[in-house]
């Protein structure tokens, strides 16, 4: 009896205000969900993370601790580190890169297939730090597409947690059609 | 052993070369002539009262404004004697280049290599003088004290 009285309502509701999305969702009395395949995906997505870990320096014990169990990035569906770039989305550049390290990144980089994101974890590869000098690339978006800025020597565990669902917030909006997927920058 | 004696021994052998000699608490240090090092490196390693047989650094120090700029530094160590030495010799920038040693001790090789890498000094007979921490293609030499603090090397692209 209730059903049929929300749907009488959610009826008037459509004719009162054509073309409204939540309207067209009351018609159905909250049975059905209505939305693009591409925001499946997307949200799919948003919370399997493969990463790949690219850790060079003292930051990676930090890291470790964000993944380990007492942080947890399990949580936010980011589990499983893939050691090969093909099988990974989001690039964690852990740690100092020097200009000798800097076309391995690069090739790791490239040699990830889209959707992909990369995510500076620490000062150093924010910025260079305090590694102002000759040897150390001056944060790695000179030399790639940065989705998520971590600074911090090292960062705590939780603004590595808080800035990895940020990416994962980040992530749909990134994303193109299935098929078609463009790189944002 | 006495602690001069690697001093004594080094003055009476190469009278010429030795330009200063100091020994402060057991701690010798020998100033020489950069054309003679590699004869007094066979000397100190081959000497049976000496027998400096483990080359343990081989660094240098850039004296910017000093003539000879630049000074190469030996440290070395006896094992049979418990006796350590250290030997300099001054490298001046118009004539930026010193005899290698690399015959002499074969540990020597990547100490020159780091040297030529960061000062730019040329060690004449070494078998592969090239760069080692360093890249090819890094522009000039970053422990020269007149290397400009914020200069900035080009990026290098992807290895293939």
């Amino acid at each position: 009896m209730g059903l049929i009285t929300r749907k009488k309502d959610a009826s008037r509701q459509l004719i009162q205000q054509p073309g409204d999305p939540a309207a067209d969702e009351n018609l159905l009395g909250g049975n059905v969900i209505l939305t693009k395949l591409q925001e499946v995906v997307n949200w799919s997505r948003k919370y399997s993370f493969f990463l790949y870990p690219f850790v060079t320096a003292c930051c990676g014990m930090e890291f470790m601790s964000v993944a380990g169990p007492k942080y947890d990035l399990d949580r936010f569906g980011a589990a499983l580190p893939r050691f090969s770039p093909r099988q990974a989305d989001l690039l964690m550049v852990v740690g100092t890169i020097s200009h000798k390290q800097a076309p391995i990144l690069v090739k790791v980089y490239n040699q990830m297939t889209e959707p992909k994101w990369v995510f500076a974890f620490g000062v150093c590869a924010v910025s260079g730090g305090f590694y102002d000098n000759y040897a150390t690339v001056q944060g790695i978006d000179t030399l790639v597409p940065v989705d998520v800025y971590v600074p911090g020597c090292p960062p705590r565990p939780e603004w590595s947690l808080t800035d990895c669902s940020s990416c994962s917030r980040k992530s749909p909006r990134n994303v193109g059609p299935i098929g078609q997927e463009a790189r944002h920058r | 052993m006495n602690t001069s004696v690697t001093l004594k021994k080094l003055v009476e052998r190469f009278p010429g070369s030795i330009i200063e000699t100091h020994s402060h608490r057991g701690d010798d240090t020998a100033v020489v002539k950069k054309e003679d090092i590699a004869a007094i490196c066979a000397f100190l390693r081959d000497d049976e009262a000496l027998r400096y047989n483990f080359m343990m650094d081989l660094t240098a120090v850039d004296y910017l404004g000093r003539e000879p700029r630049f000074e190469v530094v030996y440290h070395l160590y006896s094992l049979q004697h418990n006796q350590r030495v250290r030997i300099k010799a001054g490298v001046s920038e118009s004539d930026c280049t010193i005899d290698s040693i690399v015959s002499v001790w074969i540990c020597a090789d990547w100490f020159e290599r780091e040297v030529f890498d960061m000062y730019g000094i040329t060690f004449k007979g070494h078998p592969e003088l090239r760069r080692i921490l360093l890249y090819e293609g890094f522009e000039g030499h970053p422990l020269r004290k007149d290397y400009p603090l914020k200069k900035r090397q080009p990026l290098i692209g992807p290895i293939n």
